[in-house]
């Protein structure tokens, strides 16, 4: 059979709009006909949101109770280990001896000198050398932590957290390297057996995941405040440092306030008044 | 006599080669019956039907983790007009919330089918609380 240049071009431009209407054709008759895309996902209303989510510490306000109420409430609500504990030989027949050098920290209490050792100085207050300085993740603005984590697994939220995602934590550490203010732990072992109550409200971890604290995204989306502002008796106050009328920048307009190792210019969201 | 030893040594090559068909003729175990808990039963309704549950909560599951982990939602209206705190392990009305026995509901098919999710490593299940 002789085709004509025609006839061929006609059939050839034919199959050709097939090949691209095919695509538009398959997205139409699957779009919207299985339950799961029907279903809708959605915060709750009465989830607290924030442009930025920052922390301001009051300094004078905390005292040695009140920091030791604060770190047990934190641990509390996250399980995390205190390596401490004695196992409950019962539930954990096989525990092996414990390295009493290990922690797991979210947020803790450290010297002035150690918090902020670019500000030590031979004359300061001796009042500064006393208190207890609580620090914890800093969830700074450009963290090095989310540059260095070869899975994503650490990332920043769009409301400023920098949050772990503990499924994908391969355990490589490199974000505990990355992170200038030792806010991150890594599970050597088991930390179950070191939690001297299991709190059902929020996982574990396991064994070979790093962690740190998460501001409490948990609570937030409840509705509620974190944990440790919760129980601070207004010494720690957590709010949106974007919003000039927020509580923490009111706090800040009003008192004089630092930030540990500002000079790195990772830019930590956690203010400490003097 | 060289036939013989050949009509023998292929009838013991067919016998070995079909070994896995022969072996496990007649010795299959019974489907798994997954339970449901009284809180399940009264609930009525899981969160996509009955058939698509047991082909697709592993992907369910994924895209609730991610959800909460990466977007911060947490609230899932489904399809069938439920809602659901999307969670497999904290609240009410997480799959162990409502599944509260793990042992006698997921375990049951996961032994059968030799899946071991890691999931429990860190969730946990209302039965270890309680012990
Ligand atoms: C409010 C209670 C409730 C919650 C929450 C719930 N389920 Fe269900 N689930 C049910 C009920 C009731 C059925 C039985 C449905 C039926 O028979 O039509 C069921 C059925 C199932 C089945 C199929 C069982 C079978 O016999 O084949 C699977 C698998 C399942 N659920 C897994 C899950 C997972 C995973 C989650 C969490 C994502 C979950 N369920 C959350 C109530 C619940
Ligand atoms: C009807 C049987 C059945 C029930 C009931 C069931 N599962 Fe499964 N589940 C399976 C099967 C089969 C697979 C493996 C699917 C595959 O590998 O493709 C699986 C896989 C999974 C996976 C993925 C595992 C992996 O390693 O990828 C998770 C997570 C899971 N199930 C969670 C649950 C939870 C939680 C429950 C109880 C609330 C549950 N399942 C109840 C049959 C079931
Ligand atoms: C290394 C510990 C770890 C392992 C292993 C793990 N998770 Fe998680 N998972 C967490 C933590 C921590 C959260 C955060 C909870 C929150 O923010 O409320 C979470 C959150 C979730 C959520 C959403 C919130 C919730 O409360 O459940 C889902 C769904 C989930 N995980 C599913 C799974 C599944 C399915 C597996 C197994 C295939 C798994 N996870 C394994 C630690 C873990």
């Amino acid at each position: 059979m002789k085709k004509s240049r025609r006839s061929f071009l006609k059939a050839a431009g034919v199959s050709a709009l097939g090949i691209g209407v095919a695509p538009a054709i398959q997205a139409v008759a699957s779009s919207g006909s299985t339950p799961a895309a029907l279903a809708a996902k959605t915060k709750h209303p009465e989830a607290l949101t924030a442009h930025r989510w920052g922390m301001v510490i009051d300094t004078s306000k905390i005292t040695d109770e009140v920091a030791e109420n604060i770190v047990h409430a934190c641990r509390k609500a996250h399980n995390v280990p205190d390596l401490n504990h004695e196992p409950d030989p019962e539930k954990y027949p096989k525990t092996r001896p414990v390295n009493h050098n290990q922690e797991v920290k979210w947020i803790w209490e450290e010297h002035f000198e150690s918090a902020f050792p670019d500000k030590e100085d031979e004359f300061l207050a001796e009042r500064f050398k006393e208190l207890p300085f609580l620090v914890t993740c800093n969830h700074c603005k450009n963290a090095p932590c989310v540059q260095a984590c070869p899975t994503q697994a650490t990332f920043k939220r769009e409301d400023g957290i920098v949050l772990m995602d503990f499924h994908r934590c391969i355990g490589c550490r490199f974000c505990m390297a990355a992170c200038p203010f030792g806010s991150r732990s890594f599970n050597f072992r088991d930390p179950r057996p070191f939690i001297e109550e299991i709190n059902p409200d929020f996982p574990t971890r396991s064994k070979g995941v790093v962690e740190k604290c998460n501001l409490c995204a948990e609570r937030l989306a409840k509705g509620l405040q974190p944990a440790c502002a919760d129980v601070s008796e207004g010494a720690i106050v957590v709010g949106d440092l974007e919003d000039p009328n927020s509580e923490v920048r009111e706090l800040l307009n009003e008192k004089y306030s630092i930030r540990r190792k500002q000079e790195l210019g990772t830019e930590p969201s956690v203010y400490y008044i003097m | 006599m060289s036939k013989n030893a050949i009509i023998a040594g292929l009838a013991a090559f067919v016998i070995a080669a079909l070994f896995p068909f022969w072996f496990n003729l007649g010795g299959t175990d019974a489907a798994p019956e997954p339970e449901l808990s009284a809180k399940a039963k009264a609930a009525g309704k899981c969160v996509l039907d009955k058939y698509d549950m047991r082909a697709n909560h592993m992907s369910l599951l994924d895209e609730w983790r991610d959800a909460v982990v990466r977007d911060a939602d947490r609230k899932y209206d489904a399809a069938n007009g439920k809602q659901f705190q999307m969670s497999l392990s904290t609240g009410e009305d997480s799959c162990l919330g409502c599944h509260e026995d793990k042992e006698k509901f997921c375990d049951k098919c996961h032994t059968y089918a030799s899946v071991d999710p890691y999931c429990w490593e860190c969730h946990t299940t209302p039965k270890e609380i309680n012990q």
